[in-house]
């Protein structure tokens, strides 16, 4: 099941729309870390609203997709998980560190903006 | 009362069926939404283990009753090269103690019970537990 990558003017959007096997999250990672420079990208929202279940690897392979952007250029940023997937994860001890999160897409790009901001050419 | 599956583990998407099996059941059992969501990921992590150190096994979704409470036992069972350190597998792997990684801690608070018999010649088995509140 391969992740649909929109681009919206400077972000990348990854929205996710059913669950992944461990090989589908890696090739999503390896997707937007290539797509970052093809598009010149300054951020990259994945939604994740849709997944009922994030255990190690899943929390593991974001973390890696959002550092490995972040070396290229580009800040990412997790928005929708869910309660319930947030309280097993912390069960887990699963925290996403060093990770940016966001509620939802709207508030995923609001922090985008914020972020990038000091990215932007001074006219 | 609803039937036990049996899910062979082999490749990474046997885990996504695994898991979603565990769900199916919870759901039918009338588990509360949060408690399946810990079992789905429960399960997650016990099938990830078995691809990942075993290559083969089969996870064993049941429906179980004790008294007049519900519940749903899971058992991962393959027949790979067993954990040579038990004690060390039970540390928390994201912490400074230097555990094994398995996440089998974690599975461990997410289940009201576990149980887990490993050796060289039979291989591992996880017995986890979750009863219905």
């Amino acid at each position: 099941m391969e992740v649909p990558i929109l681009k919206q003017g400077l972000y990348l959007i990854a929205s996710i729309q059913a669950a992944l096997s461990d090989v589908d999250l890696v090739h999503l990672r390896d997707a937007l870390a290539e797509k970052v420079g093809k598009f010149r990208a300054r951020g990259v929202i994945v939604d994740v609203t849709v997944l009922d279940v994030m255990d190690s690897f899943a929390s593991r392979t974001l973390r890696d997709l959002a550092h490995m952007t972040r070396l290229r250029g580009a800040e990412t940023v997790i928005v929708g998980i869910q309660p319930e997937v947030a309280f097993a994860m912390v069960q887990l001890g699963l925290t996403l560190e060093g990770v940016d999160t966001a509620l939802d897409l709207e508030e995923g790009l609001a922090f985008l903006d914020k972020k990038t901001k000091r990215h932007t050419p001074r006219g | 009362m609803a039937s036990k599956t049996v899910v062979p583990i082999n490749t990474d998407t046997d885990v996504v069926a695994a898991r979603q099996k565990g769900r199916e059941l919870a759901s039918e059992l009338g588990f509360v939404s949060t408690d399946s969501t810990l079992l789905a990921t429960a399960i997650s992590e016990l099938a990830r283990n078995i691809v990942r150190y075993a290559k083969h096994g089969e996870i064993l979704i049941a429906p179980v009753q004790s008294g007049d409470r519900v519940g749903i036992t899971v058992v991962a069972r393959d027949k790979g090269p067993g954990i040579a350190n038990m004690s060390l597998a039970m540390q928390d792997g994201f912490s400074t103690s230097g555990g094994l990684g398995l996440g089998l801690p974690g599975v461990k608070r997410l289940m009201d019970e576990f149980h887990l018999v490993s050796d060289a010649n039979n291989g591992t088995t996880v017995t986890i537990k979750k009863w219905k509140r």
